[in-house]
């Protein structure tokens, strides 16, 4: 299930991801955040009880939409353009 | 020889750096998103198809011509997109840009850092599908997304209107918009916001558009609790409840002010704004030599007055660094200022903070969403005997997280002083912490 909605700019080209090992699509011009929300319905588990959360003010700011990348490089998924191939994965949070 | 650096390539800080090029300074544009605009004005990825009217509705020409000065500037100027300013001491800000640190000596500053949404935490508001109004905003105009596909619009002030009507516009399902200021107040704020006639009807217009499309427009109505399990149900005010998928909310904005009190700055109460603000003159110089403020991260004062502001700065910098200046400009721009600072009065009689949050907000509820702080936690330790946030927050963690309180901190301070029986302004302000944003681990770091 998909959290975000696309409303409008559908016709961009298709880039294929993998969220969290899992076959994904988003297109080109997309943040992380609207590529993962467009699929799921969350983007990292929170640090102290592992609540879902879905980033909450795109505008890099509360830092609550962070993601790791294949690369190893952890970044705000609100303010980094998805590339083509990229493998994001959602860090699960700790449990208490 | 040392620079002169714009932190913040928003209409403020862009139009500090055409005026300083205009006077013969090239200046460092430093500004932490992809594209230069700032919030209001944010641009859309290049390959987006929207016209300006699509995307900035009656602002259009205004966007337009802030975007055109950018891309005249980013050929001119020393413009760095993408990059971080995490620190600032001794004369230098610490930058991270794309995973790689550096360090950048100036001779004088403009800090134009802008606004984010001001939060009032409310039960259920870390639930996936709820959003900040700006980040509503921004997913529409930078992605083309709506939150959700039945969205309810929270809160108050300009832009809860705004964004509710972009969302309808573009074909969202918009269920219901909560305004938690009664009617009567925007009756009260009305010579005041004739100031402003065209601002004023503007408002009006997105409010009867709403009204007129059959979505229902609730005022004196207070979002009490956001219902959900792993995402968005429902919401409840008052008796009422209603089935939603997405939420967006916000009480107005508030200042980004982390840099200038890292800088050193001295700040002042504004009880217009509820907050503590970076001190300034009438030109915008800081209580720190060779540093200067504009824009909403000095005041919330939207984004006409930021440019006007930005622009005063850059005229007070040049001023200060030896140049002669258009005096009767200066003089122009700061009565345009004062204009709008009065209709600036009137917004907040029309949108008044609403004061009773804290003492209704329940124990449970989490107050800091990072380091997952409830109101309960923060009022034991003010039970305790402490009542300066700091203290507060050095006992139980509430906004030393990712954030660095720039979501809950207004919240916390809300908290502390109705427990304590204090003014708002009795009970301290949050201080910076460098880094004000999280660095990742292995950065690397230029020589």
């Amino acid at each position: 299930m998909a959290l975000f909605k696309r409303l409008t700019e559908t016709q961009r080209p298709a880039l294929a991801f993998t969220l969290d090992g899992q076959p994904a699509t988003g297109l080109l011009g997309d943040t992380l955040l609207t590529a993962v929300l467009t699929c799921a319905e969350h983007v990292r588990g929170s640090d102290f009880s592992a609540e879902r959360r879905a980033g909450f003010c795109l505008m890099g700011a509360c830092q609550d939409c962070w993601v790791r990348l294949g690369d190893g490089r952890r970044v705000r998924a609100c303010s980094t353009l998805l590339e083509a191939g990229q493998a994001i994965s959602r860090d699960p949070g700790r449990q208490p | 020889m040392k620079p002169v650096v714009i932190v913040g390539a928003g209409p403020a800080g862009i139009r500090a750096a055409r005026t300083l090029l205009d006077h013969g300074i090239r200046p460092c544009l430093i500004d932490e998103n992809l594209r230069a605009g700032g919030q209001i004005y944010r641009r859309q990825p290049e390959n987006f198809q929207r016209s300006a009217k699509q995307l900035y509705g009656f602002e259009a020409g205004k966007a337009l011509a802030v975007h055109h000065t950018m891309d005249e500037l980013a050929r001119l100027i020393d413009y760095r997109p993408h990059t971080l300013v995490w620190n600032a001491e001794d004369g230098r800000l610490d930058l991270l840009d794309n995973g790689r640190a550096e360090s950048i000596e100036y001779s004088r500053l403009i800090v134009a850092t802008g606004a984010t949404d001001r939060i009032l935490p409310v039960t259920g508001w870390t639930l996936p599908g709820v959003y900040s109004l700006g980040a509503a905003q921004i997913a529409l105009k930078y992605q083309g997304c709506a939150i959700g596909e039945r969205v309810a619009f929270c809160g108050s002030g300009p832009l809860l209107y705004l964004v509710a009507y972009q969302y309808a516009q573009a074909g969202a399902k918009v269920v219901a918009v909560l305004d938690s200021a009664p009617f009567s107040a925007q009756c009260r704020a009305l010579p005041a916001l004739l100031r402003q006639p065209l601002t004023l009807a503007k408002g009006m217009y997105y409010r009867a558009w709403l009204s007129a499309h059959g979505i229902p427009v609730h005022q004196g109505a207070t979002l009490r609790q956001i219902d959900g399990d792993q995402r968005v149900h429902g919401i409840r005010w008052g008796e009422q409840t209603l089935e939603c998928d997405a939420v967006a909310f916000a009480h107005a904005l508030r200042s980004e002010t982390q840099l200038a009190d890292l800088l050193g700055c001295e700040f002042a109460w504004s009880s217009l704004n509820r907050a503590w603000l970076p001190q300034r003159d009438s030109a915008g110089r800081s209580s720190v030599e060779a540093v200067y403020l504009a824009g909403d991260g000095a005041g919330i004062m939207g984004a006409e007055a930021a440019q006007m502001a930005g622009e005063c700065a850059a005229l007070a910098l040049l001023e200060d660094a030896g140049s002669t200046v258009d005096q009767r400009r200066r003089e122009a721009l700061q009565k345009q200022l004062a204009r709008i600072r009065g209709f600036r009065q009137g917004l907040e009689t029309a949108f008044p903070f609403p004061e009773h949050w804290a003492a209704q907000a329940p124990d449970e509820l989490m107050l800091c969403r990072c380091e997952e702080v409830s109101v309960g936690a923060v009022r034991a330790v003010v039970d305790e005997g402490h009542w300066e946030v700091n203290r507060v927050k050095a006992h139980c963690r509430v906004g030393m997280g990712r954030c660095q309180g720039r979501m809950c901190g207004l919240a916390v301070a809300e908290i502390v002083a109705e427990r304590s029986g204090r003014r708002i302004d009795q009970v301290g302000r949050l201080r910076g912490q460098a880094p004000i944003k999280p660095l990742p681990f292995g950065v690397e770091v230029q020589p």
